[in-house]
């Protein structure tokens, strides 16, 4: 269909790519930050989270890749909001079954994947106009980087706050936690000064 | 007596104390988007307040007495989000109609605002703070939109201020942005424990 089987899959290794970092919808895009704030405290509730954005994002893309032809466009936004919705009571069941403890601890935050404008946003610049293929492909990168971008900050936030990281001591017995960084406030300026480090280093590269 | 003084404390305790933005970083999204004009956040954060008070009693009404009563709580979301974007396009149409210089400096935000993580989690912590009478739903809603009001309005105060200043080349928009955030957070966590 749009995409071109031809060359040499170029399009499909820039959908995969380009969420992973030139267009990473957390340090790039600064799109869908709730969840980058409120479950990086750790690495584990983090990647659990980034996990379910992936999935998430990977079913609605299919979806609405399929369903792109069928939709007038002024019902889309619903269309997919309920599509995403779908997904997203599924993912929340399914960990509740499995991992009652960390669904507990995400609590409200998996259903909040689902205003995560970060879905809503590969579902209209992406999925509703290109093939199946490249959709999950987007969907993959897109949410890879995501996780990523969510595992950096959560790894800084719980090394800076407890000491270890996954649970495993990485600071010496002498190092004092700082627990700020488990309070909102290490989210911001954690995120911030990242941000603020990714615009001096490619700043740099392109001068 | 009782209740109006338990109604009270819910809705300071929503306003300041467990404030969306600080406490639970929803609608971080407009937060950092839109608010860069004094008069345009408060707009914003009207209007968000308007859609957060209408959607939460709305979903309040629907999960405690259509989805709970059939045991219907398993397309809960669904039903939300469709409410949410029903109320949002009630509100986009009124503005629209009647305050079309507000409508053209939203631009894109107004619908946005459905994908607005305070509205939605409002209706999601509702449920998580087990409220059970309708009054409380009302008030609750109500006072999350406010909180956000405040929070959207200091900031954007803050980012006027921040124009003139002199900031690191590389801090400069979001990331410093960002940084005030968390100061900000700090000193509303001050109320922190006030109200539980």
């Amino acid at each position: 269909m749009s995409a071109s089987n031809d060359s040499l899959s170029s399009p499909y290794s820039a959908a995969l790519f380009t969420g992973l970092w030139k267009e990473n919808p957390t340090f790039r895009l600064l799109i869908g930050l709730c969840p980058p704030l409120a479950v990086t405290t750790a690495v584990k509730p983090a990647l659990t989270m980034g996990l379910s954005v992936i999935f998430v994002l990977v079913c609605s893309n299919i979806v609405v890749s399929l369903m792109r032809n069928l939709i007038k466009p002024h019902v889309r936004i619903i269309m997919f909001t309920v599509t995403i919705a779908t997904f997203v009571t599924i993912c929340d069941m399914f960990l509740k079954a499995y991992t009652p403890k960390m669904s507990e601890m995400l609590g409200a935050y998996v259903p909040l994947i689902i205003v995560n404008c970060l879905i809503i946003f590969r579902a209209e610049a992406c999925a509703s106009k290109s093939g199946m293929v490249i959709s999950i492909l987007d969907g993959i990168g897109m949410g890879t980087g995501f996780t990523l971008a969510l595992c950096t900050l959560a790894g800084i936030r719980e090394l800076l706050a407890t000491g270890h990281v996954f649970d495993i001591q990485v600071m010496p017995k002498a190092f004092v936690p700082w627990l700020a960084f488990q309070m909102p406030v290490g989210a911001f300026v954690t995120l911030g000064l990242i941000l603020g480090l990714i615009t001096a280093l490619t700043r740099k590269k392109g001068a | 007596m009782d209740t109006f003084v338990a109604l009270l404390m819910g809705f300071l305790s929503v306003v300041l104390v467990n404030n969306f933005v600080f406490t639970k970083f929803l609608g971080t999204c407009p937060y950092l988007g839109v608010s860069g004009h004094l008069d345009k956040a408060l707009g914003m954060g009207l209007a968000v307040t308007f859609v957060t008070a209408l959607s939460g009693t709305l979903t309040w009404m629907v999960d405690a007495w259509v989805l709970t009563p059939l045991h219907l709580e398993i397309t809960r979301y669904i039903c939300y989000i469709v409410i949410i974007a029903g109320a949002v396009q009630l509100v986009e149409m009124y503005v629209r109609r009647f305050f079309p210089a507000l409508y053209e400096a939203f631009g894109i935000f107004l619908p946005l605002i459905s994908t607005n993580c305070v509205v939605l989690g409002i209706c999601l912590f509702l449920d998580v703070w087990g409220t059970n009478n309708l009054l409380e739903a009302v008030v609750l809603s109500t006072g999350t939109g406010m909180g956000f009001t405040v929070a959207i309005c200091i900031m954007a105060g803050i980012r006027e201020e921040l124009m003139l200043s002199d900031v690191p080349e590389a801090l400069k928009g979001a990331p410093i942005t960002l940084i005030t955030a968390g100061i900000l957070t700090m000193a509303f966590m001050g109320f922190a424990g006030m109200i539980k």
